[in-house]
């Protein structure tokens, strides 16, 4: 079983680039030069994760490889489709109480993204009070969102939207 | 060292016809609209300006007109040296009611004094004049100080084009947060990420950028400063972490998290230190933009029951609507005078830059395009960035505050977005 383990936000300073001149007064004010990068701007590459999945949560013919729920337009409450996907995850939750879970929030592409990034929380947040109601520990659980950044369907169009309008979770060492 | 270098090819489809422009540029720009009136101003070449690689006066009169507010008297191959006054009746004649007069001088160490004087042709007067010292590479950053000189003699505002901007770039699955300066040029990248950038936002020194990342599969609230590369997590709190925006005296900065619920509004030291609760809302309150006399955080909030504008005193106190049209107005942005807010309303479907007066609460919609986000005021005022769709891609666009000159910044074959005009650093 996989540990659970928070990235380390290691920063890879790719180029530390500056030149910065200082000029001879003399003669008229120094130009701040940017032309070679000076006030520079130096690069720096994110880390990305290497998740690796867990084999009972990823058989296909499990109900727990299923991880997104999904809501309707401008909506916030879990349908009742999703109810056997959501008891499902909740009894492993209770039954694997050192496993951990994030749930990340997703929106559709409308509108400004820091308000959708609050939209997206909403509907975590809807799929974590169902988990935590049917026995799973909040310590267990962090909801998170994504807003419209994520979507599954990059088309502008409503079938896309609607598989973007989402909750998604996420096991210890898949995130 | 550009890392960048010949990254895109520029594509230049303004209506001047004499750029020069060196081919590593990132963002296009595209002048879609022009001011009603505009000042006729001549910027012939400089004395000697013909040793230096690359020239100046072309990247002055490109910046100029770019604004919108003047338009270029063509003077041919002539040059006016700074040690004397020109013929202005000569360059009324040709019809302009401004005239630069400028010379380079070679200096033993390789580098050049720039020495230009800008006169009035009607009332026969000179009207400043400065000496600026620089390196042949230097040319554009000298160029852009000698645009605002000219603008602001001319306007009586600050000038803008020595500013930069930053601005998210997403080419496939690649996110780059890139600063380059305003009109363009010079684009660098700050940090390269697998994960979604959002939020950039200045501190007032002009030196560092808060920003929210998704590299640890969540948002979390950077400070990033650009010389050097170091990046401090302020605020990764269980939940959401997003949306910052800087006091105006760079020591604090508002955010917006989710540890206690749904999205609310905090305030922290620029360090992650000192955290605050600001506002307790039942609903979403987010995206704060603190006003420029530090005494109000406006803010979007659904808490009464469609995303509306409020505003909060800043050292506490109830909320005070803002925007009562329509059922979305989110993502205030407040001009640098205080004096009118920008932001995001949907009108009839569509997504466009709006601008109120606070004074008079008058508003209007500045754009005729239907996905603008994220509008970010230049420093004095006058133009308005942001980002919208053109053609199926993200593209940035900017906009004069009483919407009559328009502009379009594009990459190809990439999505730009969250545009943010960075301040006057002189």
């Amino acid at each position: 079983m996989k540990k659970f383990v928070l990235p380390a936000l290691l920063v890879t300073l790719l180029a530390a680039c500056s030149s910065t001149g200082t000029f001879d007064q003399a003669g008229g004010t120094a130009v701040e030069d940017r032309s070679t990068g000076a006030p520079g701007v130096a690069t720096v590459t994110a880390p990305s994760m290497a998740g690796s999945g867990i084999a009972a949560l990823t058989d296909p013919n499990n109900i727990l490889s299923k991880r997104s729920v999904f809501f309707d337009f401008d909506q916030f409450v879990i349908k009742p489709e999703a109810r056997p996907l959501v008891e499902a995850h909740a009894r492993f939750l209770v039954q694997n109480p050192q496993m951990k879970m994030l749930i990340q929030g997703n929106t559709d592409e409308l509108g400004s993204r820091e308000y959708n990034l609050a939209l997206g929380q909403k509907r975590a947040d809807a799929v974590r009070q169902a988990l935590t109601l049917l026995g799973a520990k909040e310590s267990q659980i962090e909801s998170v969102s994504l807003g419209e950044e994520k979507p599954r369907c990059g088309e502008s169009n409503e079938s896309c939207f609607a598989q973007n309008r989402r909750g998604d979770m996420l096991y210890s060492g898949e995130f | 060292m550009n890392i960048l270098f010949s990254r895109f090819r520029l594509l230049l489809a303004a209506t001047v016809a004499t750029l020069s422009w060196a081919a590593h540029a990132q963002l296009s720009i595209e002048i879609t609209g022009a001011g009603a009136t505009r000042f006729p101003v001549a910027i012939p070449l400089f004395e000697n300006e013909g040793s230096l690689p690359r020239g100046i006066t072309d990247v002055v009169r490109a910046d100029l007109e770019r604004s919108g507010l003047f338009s270029l008297v063509d003077m041919g191959l002539v040059t006016l040296p700074a040690t004397a006054v020109p013929d202005l009746a000569g360059v009324r004649a040709r019809g302009a009611d401004a005239v630069l007069a400028g010379s380079l001088y070679p200096q033993a160490d390789g580098r050049y004094d720039v020495r230009f004087r800008l006169f009035d042709t009607q009332k026969q007067t000179e009207l400043g004049g400065l000496s600026l010292r620089m390196t042949p590479a230097q040319n554009r950053a000298t160029a852009h100080r000698i645009a605002d000189f000219v603008y602001e003699k001319l306007t009586g505002q600050p000038g803008y084009f020595a500013t930069r901007i930053a601005y998210v770039v997403k080419s496939g699955p690649r996110y780059e947060l890139q600063i380059a300066d305003a009109d363009g040029m010079n684009a660098q990248t700050a940090l390269a990420s697998r994960e979604p950038i959002i939020s950039p936002a200045w501190a007032p020194d002009g030196q560092r950028l808060a920003y929210v990342s998704f590299e640890a599969k969540k948002p979390v609230v950077y400070v990033h400063t650009l010389a050097t590369g170091q990046r401090q997590v302020v605020a990764n709190f269980k939940g959401s972490n997003s949306a910052p925006t800087w006091a105006p005296d760079g020591q604090r900065l508002a955010v917006v998290l989710t540890k206690d619920g749904q999205s609310q509004l905090y305030v922290l030291n620029a360090d992650g230190s000192g955290l605050r609760r600001m506002a307790t809302s039942p609903g979403i309150d987010t995206e704060p933009a603190w006003s420029p006399d530090g005494e109000w955080i406006y803010f979007s909030s659904d808490r009464g029951g469609s995303a509306q504008i409020y505003r909060i005193p800043a050292s506490g106190g109830s909320a005070q609507r803002v925007t009562f049209e329509g059922n979305y107005n989110v993502t205030p942005r407040l001009s640098p005078d205080g004096r009118s807010l920008a932001f995001i309303t949907r009108n009839n479907g569509r997504f466009q830059v709006a601008v109120m007066d606070l004074a008079t609460r008058q508003t209007t919609i500045l754009t005729d395009s239907s996905r603008d986000e994220s509008p970010s005021f230049a420093p004095n005022g006058r133009m308005i960035l942001y980002a919208t769709e053109s053609g199926g891609r993200g593209v940035l666009a900017a906009v004069s505050s009483d919407g009559r000159v328009k502009q379009r910044l594009s990459v190809q074959a990439a999505d730009v977005r969250e545009p943010s005009w960075g301040p006057l650093t002189r």
